[in-house]
């Protein structure tokens, strides 16, 4: 097993790439993700990796180019952020209709306005209809990790749709942490070859990528996504047990932290997760049944692995770090969905918070879950903003 | 063309059997009908040359008609026919 090395999360990202070495990457540079198509482009003009490196003029034309390469048979890997994203909704959808497994790292922003570069969900859950599977992490280990396995959950027969591995802004893309990577030559083997479906560069079994379908075929194509999504949910499994196996980090789909006898848990995604566990852990030792839920698959949504965690709990609260302006968070609708026909559901509300980066402090969290406890809180809740 | 199933069908949307546009009757599309006056016709071919659906008929090298099966009623051999020999008809009139 590889020595520590101590990168930033974009930094972790590019050196999967690089282990990878995918044939195409086309992207377009964005803060916080910039770091990750910078790196990269110096292993391309070093010779390390043999990928044909595309500095797109915009995103729409990046996930453009990665679209055209994967249909010519290529593995493809890009990465963007906030407006960038936003940018390149209309061309998500068609990546994941012509079913092709491209990679791609969101370093997650605010959208504007105001304009603003720090963390927040909002561009990544603006994309959660495009047919893409997203994977959330936590932290640089999470991000490296997240960023391999999305090639094989992609890449899997069974699915063969496009993959989202998002991280924080700033909080994970700029943070060093210490994290262990795998050893090229295990990379190499775990990622494999890659085996094209019928690519456009295989004249003698011509096919037309993309074509126009009408009322009668539409529909059925929708549907066959979503039976890939469907199937998604198992080979995500799957991958992060053979993973565990090959390295020893254990991930699932939501992760409980001191939830078996809490009474109160909070639930979210990203990089609040650590500090939750912090959170729970000090009240812990004040002796208050206190857990955590962190989720790390947004799409597919575990439904029936969220309903087994909460069941039987007495209050939840769902951090959401993006708004549904109108509505509530993202997230909020969705876990009660999956705790609607639970014969011992939750009381379950819902805090909006950290927009923009605006920080997480410890002892908010904490009132979040002082508000649990007492049955204070509303349906939807707004923490850290001064109302 | 028969229904297919999801299950049956191609993943993406790929068409992977080359040509298999003439399975597909675009015909039902139409609103306007194109109809020639061969005697005003020159053979000259325009229409066959611009039509988008392959839908004009022709036999050693002169203009027979239109394949209804296939013709969308786009009027776009009627707008190129130099010697002004087809006319767009309403549909079923
Ligand atoms: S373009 Fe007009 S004249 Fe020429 S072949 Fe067609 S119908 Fe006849
Ligand atoms: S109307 Fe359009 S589709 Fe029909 S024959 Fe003329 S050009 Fe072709």
């Amino acid at each position: 097993m590889a020595e520590h090395l101590v990168f930033n999360g974009d930094q972790a990202i590019a050196y999967s790439w690089k282990q990878v070495n995918p044939d195409v990457v086309a992207s377009y540079p964005i803060t916080p993700q910039t770091i990750i198509v910078e790196n990269f482009a110096e292993y391309a003009a070093n010779g390390e990796v043999e990928t044909e490196y595309v500095c797109a003029e915009s995103e729409h034309s990046a996930m453009s180019l990665c679209i055209g390469a994967a249909a010519a048979g290529g593995r493809v890997a890009t990465a963007t952020a906030s407006a960038g994203l936003a940018f390149m909704w209309e061309v998500l959808w068609i990546a994941s209709s012509m079913r092709l497994p491209i990679v791609m790292s969101v370093a997650n922003r605010a959208l504007s306005g105001p304009i603003n570069i720090h963390c927040d969900h909002s561009d990544a859950m603006g994309a959660r209809d495009t047919g893409w599977v997203q994977i959330y992490g936590e932290n640089v280990q999470e991000a490296y990790d997240d960023s391999l396995m999305s090639f094989r959950i992609a890449e899997n027969m069974k699915v063969r749709l496009p993959v989202m591995n998002c991280i924080d802004g700033f909080i994970v893309t700029h943070a060093l942490e210490k994290f262990i990577p795998i050893d090229d030559a295990v990379v190499k083997r775990y990622i494999g070859e890659f085996k094209p479906i019928r690519p456009l560069l295989d004249i003698k079994n011509a096919t037309t990528y993309g074509p126009f379908t009408g009322n009668d075929y539409y529909f059925e194509h929708k549907f066959q996504i979503s039976e890939a999504m469907k199937s998604a949910m198992g080979v995500v499994k799957d991958t992060f047990k053979e993973f565990e196996d090959l390295t020893g980090r254990k991930y699932d789909v939501v992760e409980g932290y001191m939830l078996d006898d809490a009474d109160y848990v909070i639930m979210a995604i990203g990089s609040t997760a650590g500090t939750l566990r912090y959170v729970v852990d000090q009240l812990r030792a004040q002796g208050k049944k206190v857990g955590s839920l962190k989720l790390r698959l947004f799409r597919p949504f575990p439904f029936a692995d969220i309903a087994k965690a909460l069941e039987g709990k007495k209050a939840v609260a769902v951090m959401d770090r993006a708004m549904s302006t109108g509505s509530s968070g993202p997230l909020y609708p969705e876990v009660c969905a999956a705790l609607y026909n639970s014969k011992d559901r939750p009381r379950i509300c819902n805090y909006i918070y950290g927009l923009g980066g605006r920080d997480v402090k410890p002892d908010e969290l904490a009132e979040v879950f002082d508000h649990l406890a007492k049955g204070t809180c509303k349906d939807i809740n707004f923490m850290g903003v001064r109302q | 063309m028969s229904e297919k199933r999801a299950k049956d069908l191609p993943q993406g949307a790929m068409i992977t059997e080359a040509g298999n546009a003439r399975l597909y009757e675009t015909g039902s599309w139409r609103s306007k009908v194109p109809v020639v006056d061969k005697e005003k016709c020159t053979d000259c071919l325009q229409c066959w040359i611009f039509c988008p659906d392959n839908s004009i008929i022709v036999e050693g090298e002169k203009m027979k008609g239109f394949k209804l099966t296939h013709c969308k009623g786009c009027g776009i051999c009627a707008n190129q026919c130099p010697a002004k020999a087809i006319t767009m008809k309403e549909e079923g009139a």
